[in-house]
């Protein structure tokens, strides 16, 4: 099996470059966008929570909830389909952390983290492909409120709530991914995104009307970030409005990824 | 190309990696000229993998400076990424996905287009016998293949300098015979090995020269010949043709050579510590006046094992040597 070893001498690299390039740390962080996708490929598992997600809560909250709250679940679709949608990113992009984790904890990092490569690419390429995820359950859950009576007149509008979305969610993902390269297990990632999101999730504009809240709890949604998203979606998928909570989440998306890329990346570093 | 190497592969010194109050590494200085095979050898926990682990830029060392081809690899770790393989103790490759998927990232990542690493790939894995398995999902691969691929994905860009830690550990003797073969192939090749092993017989078998290493420390350096000599002298074995004249034959060596010699009874072979070459002759002239034929003479030198015995003042790890010994007999 040395054969044909021996015959193709060592290569000492004719240039030796000291850092990565920008094309390089496109390249890179392709190649290992590349590398995730084969993974999903082969592991299905990852593909549950986003198919099954968008029937199952649509279906719950729309009939369990829509009489209660709007009159009549048609009612409710146009107030609860974008929520759905922002919970549903929410919950996927947490599981981007968890990944990264149970991945980072198998020997190919050793080899990652030994080539000359981006020091970013292995959590940027993961991230790239996860937001395929989130576009698969974002349209599922469009496809589902339209099925059951959702019919949202924003007109093409409705693909920039769905690009915002998956961009919100990206964001969002950094922070998963700075709690998945520095916590100790999966399950640790797990519980403690959960802790942040229930409450984040659920004391916001999703699922019931602010003006029905204690002032003290109106307060908190209305402040809460994701009320401003699930705002924007409405807006834009309902309505075709182009508003000011777009301009916020936008703001808040690239805040977000500012602080947690970088700190995550560094997090990874240290660890390499 | 070769023109360019320098002389030196990798310059180590003092280098000091502390974990909590284990100095797991204290101080080690290494010197591996080009082209040459380096062992360093040592039980477990001696601190080989992460004296690796520095040299390969994945743990920044607390103390001390190493140079890979004379890049420091603290201050220039993309220099010495693109000078180097590493193949881990543990497999560094994707469970999930196939062999040849495998190849292809790692080529892509080293700069080869999907063609080139597609094709690289496919020729590694073909050399290191993994062809049929190359659309198998790696977790369903045995061991012994596992640890191919993850040193035929080291060896995609052809580094001139390639860090093994511990390849054999745990393959089956054919297998480890492989690995020996492939070995040999890179030196060939001109690269430059540094191989980590906690067998004795397998420094011997491939080192140019060998550091060994105890407890964070290089307690002894040297070729194999040199080390077996500064641990002390060969010794003379005979096997006599009647093993009822054993123990004439011991008194025989006692008197011709003064020192006492050690027989093992079932295959009546005699072993006697030998200072002086020249004394033999007058013990074979003596054994013959006696009558006493012999059926074999041999002179072996010291082993790994004594030398290692003697510097460290304790035997090789037990579990290792015991794993050691299972994996002959499964043989």
């Amino acid at each position: 099996m040395s054969a044909i070893i021996e015959t193709q001498p060592a290569v000492f690299p004719a240039q030796l470059s000291r850092h990565v390039g920008p094309r390089e740390t496109l390249s890179h962080t392709l190649t290992m966008a590349y590398r995730a996708l084969l993974r999903l490929r082969r592991t299905p598992e990852q593909w549950a929570d986003v198919l099954v997600m968008p029937f199952l809560f649509t279906f719950m909250f729309a009939y369990l909830f829509g009489g209660a709250i709007a009159g009549s679940v048609t009612d409710y679709l146009p107030a609860l389909i974008p929520a759905i949608i922002v919970q549903g990113v929410v919950q996927a992009s947490v599981v981007t952390g968890t990944q990264l984790r149970e991945d980072m904890d198998t020997g190919v990092f050793d080899r990652f983290r030994s080539l000359p490569m981006a020091r970013i690419a292995p959590l940027a390429g993961a991230l790239l492909t996860d937001t395929i995820r989130y576009a698969v359950l974002t349209v599922l859950t469009m496809l589902v409120g339209v099925m059951i009576g959702w019919r949202p007149g924003g007109g093409g509008a409705i693909v920039l709530a769905g690009l915002l979305v998956i961009l919100t969610a990206w964001s969002l993902s950094w922070c998963w991914a700075l709690l998945g390269v520095t916590a100790r297990t999966a399950g640790t990632v797990q519980g403690i995104a959960m802790l942040i999101m229930m409450p984040l999730t659920f004391l916001s504009n999703a699922f019931v009307p602010t003006q029905t809240l204690p002032d003290w709890l109106r307060v908190v949604a209305e402040w809460n970030p994701l009320s401003h998203l699930i705002t924007a979606i409405r807006e834009l998928a309902n309505d075709g409005v182009f508003g000011a909570d777009v301009g916020w989440t936008l703001l808040g998306a690239v805040g977000i990824a500012a602080i947690f890329a970088p700190l995550a990346v560094r997090a990874y570093m240290r660890k390499a | 190309m070769p023109s360019t190497l320098p002389d030196r592969a990798i310059e180590a010194d003092g280098l000091v990696k502390v974990f909590g109050t284990n100095r797991a590494v204290d101080g080690v200085d290494l010197r591996v000229d080009t082209g040459t095979v380096y062992g360093v050898l040592g039980p477990n926990g001696a601190g080989k993998t992460t004296t690796i682990s520095m040299l390969a830029t994945l743990l920044r060392p607390d103390g001390g400076n190493a140079r890979i081809f004379g890049h420091d690899v603290v201050g220039e770790p993309h220099t010495v990424r693109q000078l180097i393989g590493v193949t881990g103790q543990y497999a560094s490759v994707d469970e999930k996905v196939s062999g040849i998927e495998n190849m292809i990232v790692f080529g892509r990542l080293l700069g080869l287009s999907h063609r080139a690493a597609k094709l690289k790939g496919r020729e590694l894995l073909e050399a290191f016998g993994l062809a049929e398995a190359a659309k198998r999902p790696v977790g369903k691969y045995s061991g012994g293949m596992r640890r191919r691929l993850d040193l035929a994905s080291s060896l995609i860009a052809h580094p001139p300098l390639i860090f093994l830690d511990e390849p054999t550990t745990g393959l089956d003797p054919r297998t480890r015979g492989q690995m020996w073969d492939v070995i040999r192939g890179l030196v060939a090749g001109g690269s430059t090995v540094l191989l980590t092993t906690q067998y004795l017989d397998e420094a011997d078998q491939l080192a140019d020269r060998i550091a060994v290493i105890d407890r964070g420390r290089v307690v002894a350096e040297g070729t194999a010949d040199e080390l077996k000599s500064s641990v002390g002298t060969a010794a003379l074995q005979l096997r006599l043709a009647d093993t009822a004249q054993t123990a004439v034959a011991l008194t025989v060596i006692e008197q011709v050579l003064g020192v006492s010699a050690t027989a093992t009874p079932e295959a009546a072979r005699i072993t006697a510590p030998m200072g002086d070459p020249d004394r033999v002759t007058d013990l074979l002239l003596a054994l013959r006046e006696r009558g006493i034929p012999l059926a074999e003479v041999s002179v072996t030198k010291p082993t790994l094992d004594e030398v290692f015995l003697t510097i460290t003042g304790h035997a090789t790890d037990d579990a290792a040597s015991a794993e050691h010994e299972t994996e002959e007999v499964a043989a």
